[in-house]
């Protein structure tokens, strides 16, 4: 039996209301909880796949949101051609989840391949500004993208079918879908960072240099996990386009990058757990701060990042591994 | 010397703008010999480092390593085939370990690390490995102690003990005594004088009682150039030696 930590009890806690969040919604009579619930976990997934590169790789990519975006896409487009009964590539269009769903991931990667093999020849600033201008091009791509509304985006007027499969046009069916997904991923986070594969990594965003001087081919390795975290995000951004039934430039915007990466922060860096408690905390002040500040004074709503400032400059001064260093001490995972 | 060079440079050059740090030198470290490079300060040492281990690429000249011609192969590929260094400047992975350092070592020659789902902590193909070496060099009973909380003197043996944990041909050890006290300082020649006819060893050192205790051949480098290359009686007898080198010592202190 394993020893009752504080990052056990947290971890169980978490679970336990993560999985009772629909219960208690449908008791409440209040569906509102449960969209925003969903909306939590699919940016939770996002922020994770981002933190496995910028936490624990030590690659501060600021344009994550980009993967996100073309998953989205994957989704909206295929549903857009599905829509009109064109073909793509002499290819019908679809909404079948089980095979949408790895083609965004497949998107996801296969855009993070090249971007990473470019980017990953610089590092520290440069860096940052590459996956930024990068991300930035498709974002402009994406608004110049008429086909498929240009800066209106896409609507989808409903969300992926799984054959066979759950029904996730059921709002509750939909979160515990999302659910399942981040926590597989969340497993395969922790297995790889614990792997060989996530040693290097790591060791990595330790000193690169040494790195290389026992005779690691670093890059090979760095641009390895770029792309998982393309892939993961080009997942998160499938569910996103479900859970909104809307893609558009917007999604790849590098004020969403921005996001993610406070997320992160805000959650504690270099932690799996953490990025999922940062895409809470965000998207539950970003709901709740704005509307209280509101009553205060009618228009001050829109000036809530001044609540959100201190917040994060609080955690990033006192709490070196954000709010999941917070509630489970210092030796979190 | 008659046996084979592992290592060799040829008339190599290095110019920084106007100056040459390393200026047509030529070395050659045979199998077996522990092989020191001393110089005042200035002279290109860690510049010629630099070329050896592949972080910098010479103007001029050629590298050769274990009889292939390595002069313009990147830092990894030439510690793949065996040329493993430590750095004077003290460089380990201050997060991990100083058993998980050492493995990290251990790891970089167990084949690719494209493995995502073993936990690498429990793998006793890197653990034990990593383990001997840490008591080789008298780490073992700090193998669980963060890297970042060594002492100074016991960073230097985790470094020397991670180049050797990759079981290489040649180390190429930068300063291994830097900043190390009295009793340090002893305790790492010891550990070198075990390492010595194992090992093929290059080592650049200060320590002028280490050096002239450990090497077997000693080339003096002035200027960016070899002045002298010889066992160490002839290094001290050498006029021209005494003159550029043991001279500005003697006036230094």
């Amino acid at each position: 039996m394993p020893a009752l930590t504080r990052s056990r009890i947290a971890l169980a806690v978490l679970l336990i209301a993560a999985l009772a969040l629909p219960s208690v919604a449908a008791w409440m009579d209040e569906p509102f909880y449960l969209r925003l619930g969903a909306r939590i976990l699919v940016f939770a997934l996002a922020a994770v796949s981002l933190d496995l590169i910028l936490g624990f790789g030590g690659m501060v990519s600021f344009g994550h949101a980009a993967f996100v975006g073309i998953g989205g896409y994957a989704v909206g487009i295929l549903f857009a051609h599905q829509a009109e009964g064109s073909t793509l590539f002499g290819w019908p269009g679809t909404t079948n989840g089980f095979i949408v769903w790895p083609l965004a991931m497949l998107a996801g990667a296969l855009a993070a391949l090249p971007i990473g093999a470019i980017s990953l020849r610089t590092t520290g600033v440069p860096f940052i500004m590459i996956t930024l201008a990068f991300a930035q091009m498709l974002f402009y791509l994406m608004t110049g993208l008429k086909a498929y509304g240009g800066d209106d985006g896409v609507a989808l007027w409903s969300r992926s079918t799984f054959p066979g499969g759950p029904d996730i046009a059921d709002h509750a069916t939909f979160y515990y879908v999302a659910l399942g997904l981040l926590l597989a991923a969340l497993l395969l986070g922790w297995r790889l960072v614990n792997s060989r594969f996530g040693r290097v990594i790591r060791g990595a965003k330790d000193n690169e240099r040494r790195m290389r001087a026992l005779g690691y081919p670093v890059t090979r390795y760095k641009l390895a996990a770029f792309v998982i975290a393309g892939a993961l995000a080009g997942l998160a951004g499938a569910l996103l386009a479900n859970a909104t039934l809307f893609v558009g430039p917007q999604y790849l915007h590098w004020s969403r990058s921005g996001d993610l990466i406070v997320m992160v922060v805000l959650g504690g860096i270099g932690t799996l757990v953490g990025p999922v408690l940062g895409a809470a905390a965000l998207l539950l002040l970003e709901e709740y701060v704005p509307e209280l500040m509101n009553l205060a004074h009618a228009g001050l709503g829109e000036h809530w990042k001044i609540v959100l400032g201190p917040i994060l400059l609080g955690l990033v001064l006192f709490a070196r591994k954000g709010l999941w260093g917070v509630i489970a001490g210092n030796r979190a995972p | 010397m008659t046996a084979a060079p592992l290592l060799e440079a040829r008339e190599l050059v290095k110019r920084f703008g106007g100056l040459n740090a390393t200026d047509r030198l030529s070395l050659s470290v045979a199998k077996g010999e522990l092989h020191a490079l001393i110089g005042p300060n200035g002279a290109g040492k860690t510049t010629l480092i630099g070329q050896l281990s592949g972080e910098l690429k010479p103007d001029g000249g050629r590298i050769l390593f274990d009889g292939r011609d390595v002069t313009t192969l990147p830092v990894h590929r030439r510690a793949q085939r065996g040329l493993a260094r430590s750095f004077q400047i003290t460089s380990v992975f201050p997060s991990f370990t100083a058993l998980d350092n050492v493995a990290l070592a251990v790891q970089a020659h167990a084949g690719h690390s494209f493995r995502f789902w073993r936990d690498a902590a429990r793998d006793p193909a890197l653990s034990d490995p990593a383990r001997a070496v840490l008591e080789r060099v008298g780490l073992g009973p700090r193998a669980n102690t963060p890297a970042s909380a060594l002492a100074h003197g016991e960073k230097r043996q985790l470094e020397l003990a991670m180049a050797l944990a990759t079981g290489p041909k040649l180390l190429l050890l930068d300063e291994p005594m830097a900043g190390m006290g009295p009793e340090e300082s002893t305790r790492m020649v010891r550990l070198l004088a075990e390492l010595k006819g194992g090992v093929t060893i290059l080592l650049v050192e200060h320590d002028m009682d280490a050096v002239f205790a450990l090497a077997d051949r000693i080339t003096v480098l002035v200027r960016g150039a070899a002045l002298a290359t010889g066992a160490p009686a002839a290094i001290r007898a050498d006029a021209a030696v005494r003159e550029a080198y043991l001279g500005d010592e003697r006036e230094a202190v």
